[in-house]
């Protein structure tokens, strides 16, 4: 027993030196920013304070914390909802047009990423087709705007993320056993129950992986926000870009990338939780039948 | 009551192939009935289409005076056990079978107290709170018995219940079956490959072909009088001979010409008229081989041959006997059953004889019955004859492989 795990250290060595290389040591670097002084040059002065967390107590933080909040779980609402039905419908196609349907989900990433949010500049742009043909069609004023706003992030996010959302579906409804839903039918359910009892927690797994890898990024992201949503779609990111960038304080910016890091990392905690028991019991404290 | 489960005039396709064609079958209140049939002869088709799963081409299914050929499976009196079970991974043996009483509203006590009957019932009460993956096969299969059972269906359909067992165990939880048939009381609808499985615990069978039925009866019926080549072919084995009906004899009886082999006394029940061409059938177990002329008698039928090849099964042994051009097959319980108490060898002189009430006429049987026949028609006898030509236990074992 003892060997085994040594022989298992062994064997993680070169990813676990990669990961406190690469990711936790410099996650630790930024963290212990985030308690020094700040130096008008941009630099770190020496001290030790909590000056970086001053913003936090501000009223805008709160909006924005707030709307970061709110736009992450959206996308992750909306990326789950869209790439339930298309999931299932690859998962139970022909293997020639699975595969098909497969490249065609991939084929985006083959464009760069900034080209593709500003392909969604274009589109949705005051002078762009859209606004046009909406406005000829009445939905939309003529001062009325598609471009900076909330809306327009969160598009964008369900477009950037929707991918990474079908694929982890995918995987676990091609395994799911299709004869389940048919034992459950036999057993008098009907197919909204038999969906909701018996495939929803069959996929568990994959609807849980899909959920991390939208919801994470979508917490940070920088890019989106700052290309199609103007002051008022501002998220997380964009005030850490600009604590770093336009005011030069890097423990500020810090301080800001240590409250997202707990937010990522809280999810993840709740996950390792959520595989060693299940979720409705852990949520609403409930005894499994038969165990009194 | 008669005509409990009726399937009225079935026909289901999937393009081109007739999976079920014209199928009329009753099946009465309580009995448990078979459906017996090679792979794709259609049995589980026509099981789907009674459990909702499918819906036929043309026909009704009427169970208990009700329509219910068009009812979704929800809306049917009817519980299945399915072939892998199909057992919830998520939930504990106990929430599986509960998971139909919930669905149809019934409250937490009346639940509890029905599922502890049906745990008491299949012996499960120490694994109620396991989940599927941590209980055995034969367990799993309980519990898929008792989540069907416990919703009272007016029918329970069984697909290749016992498939994914291995022998021993599969022949336990044919006894149980039986037993749990004689305390519920519900009908069985029990479909299978496995002539053994279907014989033991049906009332009455239909055997099928090619999406058709062959015939329907007891199994005592089918197998002691079958109606057709396939029939007496699929079920247990038996010699078949080309023969030529040239006489009719007193009492029912005819005489037959089989080239290169001494004219054969068979009863002619099915009034069949000199000139005919038959299929004269003989099981293996009805003829009796000694080393010394049997006494001649005008209902028995005598030839002379020579052992060919011979295989020990433990509770019998089976020959092969050249007889000229014919090969024929025949099993012996005993070795020293002979006179000199030696048992019958390798190139043996034996006599073979049956009684003519044991043969039974047959019309011919088509070219793809071939595969179901153990004796080669031509009197060839090659290896992978010798290999067909086991007991139908051992032929399962090794198609499950």
């Amino acid at each position: 027993m003892k060997s085994k795990k040594l022989s298992e250290i062994r064997l993680s060595m070169p990813s676990l030196l990669w990961l406190i290389i690469f990711f936790m040591i410099p996650t630790i670097i930024v963290v212990i920013i985030s308690f020094r002084n700040s130096n008008p040059s941009g630099g770190i002065a020496p001290g030790w304070s909590l000056h970086g967390f001053s913003d936090i107590m501000s009223l805008s933080f709160a909006a924005i914390l707030w709307r970061t909040i709110k736009l992450s779980f959206l996308t992750t609402i909306v990326c789950i909802f869209v790439a339930m039905p298309v999931a299932i419908f690859m998962a139970r196609a022909e293997e020639k047009i699975q595969n098909l349907l497969l490249l065609l989900i991939v084929i985006p990433f083959w464009t760069n990423f900034l080209i593709r949010v500003y392909a969604w500049k274009i589109i949705l742009h005051p002078e762009g087709l859209l606004k046009k043909i909406l406005y000829t069609v009445g939905l939309i004023g003529e001062h009325g705007s598609l471009l900076y706003n909330e809306g327009a992030v969160l598009l964008v996010l369900v477009y950037t993320y929707l991918p990474f959302a079908i694929l982890p579906l995918y995987t676990s409804i091609e395994k799911f056993d299709f004869r389940l839903i048919e034992a459950a039918r036999d057993l008098g359910s009907g197919p909204f129950r038999s969906f909701m009892k018996i495939f929803l927690p069959g996929i568990s797994q994959g609807i849980i992986s899909a959920v991390m890898v939208v919801f994470i990024p979508a917490l940070g992201s920088y890019v989106i926000p700052d290309m199609v949503g103007g002051p008022g779609g501002e998220m997380l990111g964009n005030k850490i870009a600009q604590r770093v960038f336009t005011d030069r304080n890097l423990p500020k910016g810090s301080a800001l990338s240590t409250l997202l890091i707990l937010a990522v990392i809280l999810p993840g905690l709740i996950r390792l939780f959520i595989k060693k028991s299940n979720l409705k019991d852990v949520l609403f404290k409930r005894k499994t039948p038969g165990v009194q | 009551m008669d005509d409990f489960l009726i399937f009225d005039g079935i026909h289901k396709s999937y393009g081109q192939y007739k999976a079920v064609d014209n199928v009329t079958i009753s099946v009465n209140q309580g009995e448990v009935f078979s459906l017996l049939g090679p792979s794709g002869c259609g049995k589980t088709t026509l099981l789907r289409l009674c459990a909702g799963f499918e819906s036929p081409d043309a026909g009704r299914i009427i169970l208990n005076g009700t329509d219910i050929t068009n009812l979704p499976p929800d809306k049917r009196k009817v519980n299945t056990v399915f072939q892998n079970y199909a057992l919830f991974p998520h939930m504990t043996v106990r929430e599986n079978i509960a998971f139909g009483l919930k669905v149809a509203g019934k409250s937490g006590r009346e639940i509890e107290k029905e599922v502890d009957a049906m745990l008491d019932l299949i012996q499960m009460k120490d694994h109620a709170d396991k989940k599927p993956a941590l209980i055995s096969g034969g367990q799993k299969q309980r519990v898929a018995i008792a989540r069907a059972l416990v919703n009272k269906p007016q029918i329970l359909l069984l697909d290749e219940p016992l498939a994914a067992l291995d022998l021993k165990l599969r022949q336990r939880m044919l006894i149980e079956l039986d037993q749990i048939h004689d305390e519920v009381g519900i009908t069985f609808l029990f479909v299978t490959h496995d002539q053994g499985e279907a014989m033991s615990l049906s009332d009455r069978m239909a055997v099928m072909n090619e999406g058709k039925i062959e015939q329907i009866g007891r199994p005592v019926e089918i197998y002691e009088s079958p109606l057709s080549s396939f029939t007496a072919a699929f079920i247990g084995d038996t010699n078949f001979f080309d023969g030529r009906v040239v006489e009719m004899l007193p009492d029912n009886y005819s005489r037959l010409s089989i080239d290169g082999l001494p004219d054969a006394v068979c009863f002619n029940d099915s009034a069949r008229k000199v000139g005919d061409m038959v299929h004269l059938s003989v099981r293996p177990e009805k003829i009796m081989m000694q080393r010394q002329s049997p006494p001649g008698h005008h209902k028995v039928n005598i030839i002379n041959g020579v052992v060919e090849n011979l295989v020990y099964l433990g509770g019998y042994t089976k020959y092969w006997v050249r007889a000229g051009e014919w090969m024929i097959s025949a099993q012996q319980q005993h070795h020293h059953f002979q006179l000199d108490e030696k048992p019958l060898t390798w190139d043996d002189n034996v006599w073979l004889s049956w009684h003519a009430d044991d043969g039974f006429m047959l019309e011919k049987y088509h070219l793809d019955d071939e595969k179901m026949l153990t004796m080669p028609e031509d009197g060839d006898l090659l290896a992978e004859d010798i290999g067909n030509a086991q007991p139908a236990d051992e032929n399962e074992a090794g198609e499950e492989l």
